[in-house]
């Protein structure tokens, strides 16, 4: 098995509302410090050979991210 | 209005539409036949215009559209809009539209992380598309919304351009429900064939379900435009 993983973020400037209540609820645990929090999703594709990176940056442009809002990277286990 | 004998709507259902009998019954509502139109059915069945329905396609996963967009159907549908074919995407259609780049931009998040459900105002910002025709311009509407992502963005130089070619088609007045770039609630692509909008018209044409019948000039406005060109 060969997996592969795609992280998927929304752009810079694109506005994160989710990541903003996350980083809000920071001092609430006592955390001080942070200045920002952006939540992203990882896929993680499994090919039944070697790892296929190529293939996995089409399914990540067509499929699993929006190039409008979104920017991914693949990269092998 | 009387529609040519025969003008066909077809509404498409995929797996998680939840609006589809709401704008079969505004289509019928309007004059209208209502052909229902099936997700992995790659056919159009000769229809003269298309809905794509509001609800949560596919469970809406990875992203509100992401999936329905490689539905048997929107094949189809892309290449017929590409013909001039008029298709209205509500809600979750508005976001399959964005999705298969027929319009620009994406639909993200609310701002506030709330699902917004209420009577919402808004100002019809062109009638130069198949979709108003039957409204004024400046025409005051109030039609439910209803969305989690409805949160319309684009980069700059993309909402210059919707401004600047006037393809706003509507926009929230009284208060933007979900934070959406320029109170935008619904854009046309280049041709005023296509068009998405968030909030529901479907479920604003009889007052004792809805807020008024305000909606149904969308329904109205393809009808005239098919006995126009019959």
């Amino acid at each position: 098995m060969a997996r592969v993983f795609v992280d998927v973020m929304l752009k810079p400037e694109i506005l994160d509302p989710a990541g903003q209540a996350v980083a809000r609820a920071l001092p609430s645990l006592g955390v001080e410090g942070v200045t920002g929090v952006r939540i992203g999703k990882r896929v993680e594709i499994e090919f039944d050979g070697e790892p296929d990176l190529d293939r996995a940056r089409q399914i990540a442009d067509r499929l699993l991210a929006n190039p409008v809002i979104e920017d991914f990277t693949v990269q092998a286990e | 209005m009387t529609a040519r004998v025969g003008s066909k709507i077809g509404i498409v259902t995929f797996p998680g539409s939840l609006d589809d009998k709401d704008a079969e019954r505004a289509v019928r509502r309007a004059g209208a036949e209502a052909v229902g139109l099936w997700h992995a059915d790659a056919d159009l069945h000769g229809v003269d215009a298309v809905v794509l329905p509001g609800g949560f396609s596919y469970g809406d996963y990875l992203r509100c559209g992401a999936i329905a967009r490689f539905a048997p159907v929107m094949s189809e549908v892309v290449a017929a809009a590409g013909r001039g074919l008029p298709v209205l995407g509500i809600c979750n259609g508005f976001q399959l539209l964005c999705e298969s780049h027929l319009l620009p931009g994406a639909l993200t998040r609310n701002q506030h992380l709330h699902f917004r459900a209420r009577d919402q105002r808004l100002r019809v910002e062109t009638v130069e598309t198949a979709w108003t025709s039957a409204y004024q311009k400046g025409a005051l509407l109030t039609v439910p919304v209803k969305n989690g992502e409805g949160r319309f963005v684009a980069d700059g130089p993309t909402v210059d351009r919707l401004e600047a070619e006037g393809r706003v088609v509507l926009r929230y007045v009284d208060g933007n429900p979900n934070g959406s770039l320029h109170d935008i609630a619904g854009i046309t692509n280049d041709r005023g064939n296509v068009v998405g909008l968030m909030p529901h018209p479907e479920h604003a044409i009889d007052t004792l379900t809805g807020p008024s019948t305000d909606g149904l000039g969308f329904f109205a406005s393809v009808l005239r435009r098919l006995v126009a060109v019959a």
